[in-house]
């Protein structure tokens, strides 16, 4: 851990100048991550730019249009316990407990979980070779222990994936980022904001170097009412996700009017895909239904050895993450898969 | 002792306040003027040499010290025999810079001495090593025909070779009408206690050194510091008052020791050596395994031939090895049997000792063959182990000093309801859960090593016992406060255990479960003597009312001597020591097992696990939700921290079925998830509410309080257990362990 400069910066313009100053500046919210990257010597800013400060962007607010804005620097843990979260977004609070510990809950922001970096064994060892940390340098984990690697949209320099939960859930809500930066404010949709790793895997999302998330909207949606986030780890908590998968419905009886399904832990960001969802709209809800938009959703799907146990794992854990959405009052928080 | 008042009785931790409270001060805590701070540099490649060294970089940063590496090292102790601790298995001791070879991933090869820990980190990144590397094989399966016999050593009467076989297994086990056998690969695991390998050496002058370092053994770090540093052994005194556990990986000095007595020892100065967690994957670990084995029944249940073989990992340069292999003719009768046991030396730091070494992994997979083997024959699985019982040592034919064995079964079965099992796998189910019920037996030695105590009767009228050992959080303080305070007649606060301190008379390491019986025998002579001199010296006051007493008659109570059945006839410890021209009466004497009488017996502990799981029928995640353990382990000195030891030791076997690994690259050579975000161990949601029973058992042979200790004995049968009911639950064998859930879709 090098030494560096540090600086408390309380609106959103004079972070964004302090950190524009010096090409190796970082944000500081949550530090839940970058303090854990520093240590491994994974990453070394020279300036750090402390955003807690900011209070404009530690609040939750109901929009016009009945959605609702999560300011960047909203605790994870004060997100999901938020009554309006509770209420019109259930499937967000679900994901996000399903995430971490509580003590790092309690840290991380909402603006962090979207940049945190991926936890593949080799991008954390500054002693071997990593595309995603060292451009051009190649990757172990394509032969390697890759039993926790994507199985969906990779490429052949990176097989990392997002570990985030709360993302999965985010993708699902269709949530829009709004991002600051010198130029001003800009909005990306969420299917937009992580992206592959082609061949640039280094680049995790599309936000700019010079840029700061300020808030993610939820917009207005009738998925409160049949949901459930599934995650699926080696032990039953404190353990990034297998598989998980996030699936809200829009039903009328036993007919659906909309469906999300939304993975989490294979991919280099959170996957959806909107012909499953397409296919599942005016249908029944059955699991042979579900089978088929599940089959759908992995199309393509590749294993790499290890991982590639996640593509029936996957299949099974969407067809389960159906059936229980829409029954979500039978499952206790914490509970393993059940219906 | 007629009087046990506190042995037997559930007293909690003496240091628990400390504890909880933060107060108990640990290796890396203690303070000591102008300290400087060492951090190590370990090897990025995995085989090879150090061509070169750069350190001006390193040298030019404000407030670095000294750079140790290869290059500088002062010349030390020569012969291979002086770096080797107690524990030290066959071959070559590891010199930390003693070369410029690299002998696996992760050796140490420098330390950085700054005067602040941070500087000496960031002076790591820029220490500059040119490495030429070397082709290198660190996977065990990839390397089987490596496999050779150990090579034996100083350690091996502790860890004696495989027995002989006896009659014909190979003719036996293929006439055999019912058969079982398997193949069971364990992963690498790393010990990981919660307290990192950290030494604080206060620099006295003179070739003098205090240290305050992270052991299971204060003497035996002390003979090696001195051993290696040619040092007088009384300028060495090794502390280590709290040890934030160990597990096995402090059986040996671990190389911060070494790094931070030379940088203490050339610097004249006060040094803090201390690991990071990743460094925490660059020593010790327990090793690959790969086990085979066939067992052989009669149409009566009876078993007939059992073959175990097994190849563990070791390093290049030492012999490691565990008892494997003999456990289940120590438990079953056989005529015919057949043992191996071989290493295949890889790229890899020598393994060491992790709980229940050798046992907790041969035993899980004897346990699944028998369980299987019980199907075959379709007997209930405890059924079988009835039928193939014995009360005494198979393998030996020697009598066991005592085994209450069947105790366990029974009342484990009992509290568990196994006679409601239905044997049929995947016949019960929950929602989308299959539940599965597996039992196993566990067996542990029972360790006693001669042991050496100080019991002094103070100015006050107390009592103070004094002895090398540790308390790795085991309890140590609290047992031998226990016993001490009942062999004297006093209560626990009139007792103080000094310990942790390569000072006080001698202790082996602590491990395997030996120091309650090891300690505590040498506590109860050495207060048995303290007694006699006392009497001694209470007969020789003028009117003594004790001088026609006979010694038999004379006991102690309630800090008084007493004649007894007469409680008008007394002197008080104060009046004793009044008339002992008010000086302290102290003794010190060795205790140890009687090994003439030990010899015609074997000796074990033992236990019996049953375990309830839920596995997903779609998804195959496990939950365990019930576990028993029943225990036969002799007498148990305090309930409560032995009921504590056996379920620490039950999550650690759940932990061993379900949990730990350390991932290996091949490729890369070395381990790649050398933290505990991925290297898993169970979390409070993994762990169901759990019982411990422990079984009267009465041992009039082993030792004179009876104690065969208990620590290991709980973990042994679980990972067995654990299989089985996966089995139950599914129909599937899966031998390999951790057991991941994807096995089960």
């Amino acid at each position: 851990m090098n030494n560096f400069q540090y600086k408390k910066e309380i609106t959103v313009t004079t972070a964004l100048e302090a950190v524009n100053s010096n090409e190796n500046a970082a944000f500081i919210a949550g530090g839940t991550n970058i303090i854990d990257l520093w240590k491994y010597n994974i990453t070394n800013p020279e300036l750090l730019v402390d955003i807690n400060g900011i209070d404009e962007l530690r609040t939750i607010q109901e929009l016009e249009d009945g959605g609702v804005r999560l300011g960047a620097l909203v605790k994870n843990a004060a997100t999901a316990y938020h009554p309006v979260i509770e209420k019109k977004y259930p499937l967000l609070s679900k994901a996000i407990l399903a995430g971490a510990s509580a003590q790092i809950r309690n840290m991380a922001t909402d603006g962090g979980n979207l940049l945190q970096r991926t936890r593949c064994y080799y991008f954390y060892d500054p002693d071997v070779p990593c595309n995603k940390r060292v451009p051009g340098s190649g990757c172990p984990a394509l032969n390697g222990r890759n039993r926790m690697h994507a199985i969906l949209g990779n490429s052949e320099h990176c097989i990392a994936v997002f570990p985030s939960d709360m993302c999965v859930a985010l993708a699902a809500l269709e949530a829009v980022v709004n991002v600051m930066g010198p130029n001003g404010s800009r909005s990306i949709p969420f299917a937009e904001f992580h992206r592959l790793p082609g061949d640039m895997p280094h680049l995790d999302n599309t936000l700019q170097q010079d840029e700061m998330i300020t808030s993610i909207d939820l917009p207005s949606n009738h998925l409160y009412k049949h949901y459930t986030y599934l995650k699926l780890r080696d032990r039953h908590s404190y353990a990034f996700a297998l598989v998980s998968v996030a699936a809200a419905f829009e039903m009328d009886g036993n007919e659906i009017k909309k469906a999300r399904i939304a993975l989490g832990g294979v991919a280099h960001k959170p996957w959806r895909n909107t012909e499953a969802e397409e296919f599942l709209k005016g249908k029944t809800a059955t699991a042979d239904n579900f089978l088929i938009a599940a089959e759908n959703v992995l199309f393509g799907a590749q294993g790499r050895g290890e991982n590639d146990f996640k593509i029936p794992l996957a299949r099974r854990a969407i067809v389960r993450a159906c059936m229980m959405a829409l029954n979500p009052e039978t499952q206790r928080p914490g509970a393993g898969p059940s219906l | 002792m007629e009087n046990k008042l506190l042995v037997g009785k559930p007293v909690s931790r003496l240091e628990g306040f400390e504890k909880v409270t933060g107060n108990a001060k640990y290796a890396a805590e203690y303070a000591a003027p102008d300290l400087l701070y060492g951090y190590v540099v370990n090897s990025t490649i995995t085989k090879g040499k150090i061509l070169s060294v750069d350190v001006s970089a390193v040298l030019e940063l404000a407030g670095v010290v000294k750079v140790f590496t290869h290059e500088n090292r002062p010349g030390l102790a020569w012969f291979d025999l002086q770096y080797a601790d107690m524990d030290a298995p066959p071959g070559t001791v590891f010199k930390p810079l003693s070369d410029n070879k690299i002998r696996y991933n992760g050796q140490p090869i420098a330390l950085i001495v700054a005067e602040d820990f941070e500087t000496a980190r960031y002076a790591s990144t820029l220490l500059k090593f040119v490495f030429e590397e070397e082709p290198f094989d660190t996977l065990l399966t990839q390397n089987l025909e490596k496999a050779r016999n150990p090579k034996k050593g100083m350690s091996t009467p502790l860890k004696p070779p495989p027995p002989k076989p006896k009659g014909d297994f190979e003719k036996a086990y293929k006439n055999a009408p019912f058969q079982a056998s398997g193949d069971f690969l364990h992963a690498t695991e790393h010990h990981n206690p919660m307290e990192l390998y950290a030494t604080t050496t206060v620099y006295e002058g003179e070739g003098k050194l205090t240290i305050y370092d992270k052991t299971q053994g204060t003497i035996n770090n002390q003979l090696y510091v001195a051993n290696v540093f040619g040092l007088k052994y009384k300028n060495v005194r090794v502390l280590a008052p709290y040890v934030g556990g160990a597990f096995g990986s402090g059986l040996r000095p671990q190389y911060q020791l070494f790094l931070c007595v030379l940088a203490a020892l050339e610097l004249k100065r006060n040094v803090r050596v201390v690991l990071e967690r990743k460094q925490m994957f660059s020593f010790g670990h327990r090793p690959q395994v790969v086990q085979s084995l066939r067992f052989g029944a009669n149409t009566e249940g009876k078993i007939t031939a059992m073959n175990h073989s097994a190849v563990g990992e070791t390093s290049k340069y030492e012999d490691y090895n565990e008892i494997l292999v003999p456990w289940s003719h120590k438990l079953y009768p056989a005529a015919n049997t057949l043992f191996e046991y071989k290493l295949a030396p890889l790229d890899l730091a020598t393994p060491i000792d992790m709980r229940a070494p050798g046992g907790v992994s041969g035993m899980h997979a004897i346990e699944c063959i028998m369980d299987e083997l019980a199907y075959k024959l379709n007997i209930d699985p405890l059924e079988f182990r009835l039928r193939n019982y014995s009360d005494i040592d198979p393998s030996t034919q020697k009598p066991f000093t005592s085994k209450e064995l069947r105790q366990c079964y029974e009342k484990g079965a009992e509290k568990f309801g196994w006679n409601l099992r239905n044997p049929k796998p995947a016949s019960t189910i929950r929602g989308n859960k299959l539940v599965g019920w597996g039992m196993a037996t566990g067996i542990w030695d029972a360790y006693q090593f001669p042991a050496r105590a100080e019991a002094i009767l103070t100015k006050e009228g107390k009592l103070e016992i004094h002895n090398a050992t540790t308390d790795i959080g085991t309890g140590t303080l609290t047992v031998m406060t226990q016993i001490a305070a009942d062999e004297m007649g006093l209560s626990l606060d009139e007792v103080s255990f000094y310990y942790g301190d390569s000072k006080k008379p001698f202790s082996m390491f602590q491990g395997g479960s030996a120091i309650t019986a090891s300690t505590g025998a040498a506590i109860v002579v050495a207060v048995k003597e303290l007694k006699k001199k006392i009497i001694k010296k209470i007969k020789d006051i003028p009117d003594s009312p004790f001088k026609e007493i006979p010694e038999e008659e004379i006991v102690f109570r309630n800090g008084m001597v007493h004649q007894i059945n007469q409680p008008n006839v007394f002197i008080s410890f104060n009046e004793i020591i009044r008339a002992n021209k008010n000086k302290v009466i102290k003794v010190t004497k060795l205790g140890g097992p009687d090994l003439i009488k030990i010899r015609k017996f074997s000796k074990a502990t033992h236990s019996a696990s049953f375990v309830e799981l839920e596995i997903d029928k779609d998804l195959g995640t496990i939950s365990v939700t019930r576990a028993i353990t029943a225990v036969a382990a002799g007498k148990i000195i305090n309930p409560k921290t032995a009921k504590s030891q056996i379920l620490g030791s039950m999550i650690w076997g759940i932990s061993k079925a379900l949990h730990e690994e350390t991932l290996l690259d091949q490729h890369l050579g070395k381990y790649m998830n050398a933290n505990l975000g991925e290297y898993h161990i169970p979390v409070h949601a993994d762990i169901p509410q759990m019982e411990v029973i422990f079984a009267e058992e009465r041992d009039s042979v082993i030792n004179e309080l009876g104690i065969k200790g208990v620590g290991e004995i709980g973990m042994t049968a679980i990972p067995a257990a654990v299989a089985n009911a996966i089995f139950h639950a599914t129909g599937k064998r899966i031998n390999d362990l951790p057991i991941h859930f994807e096995k089960l879709l």
